[in-house]
């Protein structure tokens, strides 16, 4: 007699009158496959945690910015926020789009250089640069932004000993009706700070005022901030050209585009919440094209967008590794992602669903990561349905930061693979060994095995 | 060894009603049968022989899915010792 189909037993506590706060029933749908490769071919062959970047999603969300953006105003440049993923095969991705590269550090800048990226479309942002960055910068014909006046001087000095003019820009941090205001960055508009800074540069011969920069804060819902920033910036350009009769090339907005994530405490979900590339672009050129820049020297807009153009194509695959029930009878999930390598899991509700259809039995579930640690907690609450040991998750929208800020904690870093144009999957970093472990660490002589 | 406590009613539906506390809970097919089981006193070695025996499960499958239904059941206060 051929046996019935088994269901997993389950029994839950009836509590009258308490839906979801939408009146609807949870249900998560499976994700199987990514661009149509099935995720347990995936982990199968490449292992389990591993991160997946989807090509296609990543070319196609940088069509839909740029297209918001140069269909509302005629000269636009991305910048790739090399800080958000600078795996080199991003990078070069976004470099064949046409994106050029913003950067933070001599390091990034080194990256930049290999991957291409011709020195006077690098911008160089951050509060540290050190004196052979800046060198380098000058050299190359990129565009430093100026974080601060200590390297204000030392731009100077470098760009006198090497006999250059450096391409600067200001950056100014300011009151756009958003909290908390970042003022940690630039000098600030409204105290006067940022126009005393430009009263530096302008009278000297060894700096060129190229552009204005703001970065007004990260994953910005509201648009209208972005308003107030370019005005505040035209503004800006408006007396410089009045007092010097300079018109500075371009007007940089900076990033903090939210992408569709879920903020942790946030009521609604990202994907209801999050503003369009249009709703930015929107603000952004209305503000640039109602300003009272001359219209025969309107600057170029550019923009370093970073999260938003890539969350959504990174997804992060894993393994549960067990169930198991709390003290107070609630189920939680040991799986292989921790927050080493979920880093915007100290931030964001991330998506977590099975990549295999499952028992429809949800319960409110706690999902760990592998570390010993308490803090290991990727989903604290969540409906998840159960799953078995050796069951898969697929973790959506990771794209941004977790390939920077990950942590080399208790294991490997795992690998890093792309599913380009054509469907096939190619590895672009490769998993951490105990060899690449030991590579950097020096044994004291006196602690070497004789 | 332990049993379904003799005041929980079940009804063919998986409707489980504690009459102690007034507390109401929903099962599903396989936990029905289950919890009917228990009531009436079979013994663990018993049920996985006889679920195994209909169900497509393997044992150490069914045991890994039982236990975990036992900790609710404990949880839920529905179980007593009978020795």
């Amino acid at each position: 007699m051929e046996k019935l189909k088994f269901e997993r037993p389950v029994i839950s506590k009836i509590n009258a009158g308490v839906p979801d706060k939408f009146g609807m029933r949870t249900f998560i749908n499976p994700v199987t496959q990514i661009d149509g490769i099935p995720v347990k071919d995936i982990i199968d062959q490449y292992g389990s945690p591993v991160y997946v970047i989807s090509e296609k999603t990543l070319r196609s969300v940088y069509q839909e910015a740029l297209h918001a953006f140069t269909t509302r105003y005629p000269k636009v440049q991305f910048a790739w926020s090399y800080k958000t993923n600078y795996l080199n095969a991003v990078c070069r991705i976004y470099h064949q789009e046409g994106s050029w590269a913003e950067v933070v550090s001599g390091f990034e800048y080194n990256k930049a250089i290999d991957n291409g990226v011709p020195g006077n479309k690098i911008i160089f942002n951050g509060p540290d640069k050190s004196a052979g960055d800046l060198k380098k910068a000058i050299e190359n014909g990129s565009l430093i932004h100026i974080d601060h006046f200590d390297e204000l001087y030392d731009c100077i000095q470098v760009a006198k000993d090497a006999g250059k003019k450096a391409k600067i820009a200001i950056r100014v941090n300011m009151d756009t009706g958003i909290y908390p205001q970042w003022d940690r960055f630039g000098c600030n508009y409204e105290n006067g700070e940022a126009w005393d800074a430009i009263n530096k540069i302008m009278p000297d011969e060894s700096l060129e005022l190229t552009g204005l920069h703001t970065h007004i804060g990260t994953y910005i819902m509201t648009p209208a901030a972005y308003a107030v920033a370019t005005s505040k910036l035209a503004q800006l350009a408006v007396r410089i050209e009045k007092k010097y009769s300079h018109h500075i090339r371009y007007i940089d907005l900076g990033g903090g585009f939210a992408s569709k994530n879920t903020l942790k405490g946030a009521y609604l979900p990202g994907t209801d919440t999050c503003p369009s590339f249009d709703d930015y672009a929107e603000a952004i050129t209305g503000a640039l094209n109602n300003s009272d820049i001359e219209y025969g020297h309107m600057p170029a807009l550019f923009l370093e967008t970073g999260r938003a153009l890539i969350d959504d194509a990174g997804y992060l695959l894993g393994t549960v590794l067990a169930n198991k029930r709390l003290a107070n009878g609630r189920r939680s999930l040991i799986i292989d992602i921790g927050v080493n390598l979920l880093f915007t899991s100290f931030w964001y509700e991330h998506n977590i669903a099975p990549a295999q259809y499952h028992q429809n039995d949800y319960e409110d579930t706690t999902i760990y990561g592998p570390l010993c640690m308490n803090i290991d907690v990727i989903r604290a609450a969540i409906m998840f349905p159960s799953l078995n040991k050796g069951d898969h998750v697929v973790i959506s929208r990771i794209g941004a930061y977790n390939m920077t800020q990950w942590l080399q904690f208790i294991t490997y870093r795992p690998r890093v693979v792309l599913i380009n144009m054509k469907g096939e999957v190619e590895v672009i970093r490769e998993q951490e060994t105990n060899e690449t472990m030991n590579m950097l660490d020096v044994v004291p002589k006196h602690l070497k095995r004789s | 060894m332990m049993r379904l406590k003799q005041n929980i009613v079940i009804t063919e539906t998986g409707f489980v009603f504690d009459s102690d506390t007034g507390d109401s809970y929903s099962t599903n097919p396989v936990g029905l049968e289950l919890l009917e089981k228990l009531k009436a006193n079979v013994d663990m070695d018993e049920i996985t022989a006889q679920i195994t025996g209909r169900y497509d499960v393997e044992p150490l499958q069914f045991q890994r899915y039982f236990d975990d239904f036992v900790i609710m059941l404990r949880h839920f206060n529905l179980l007593e010792d009978t020795e």
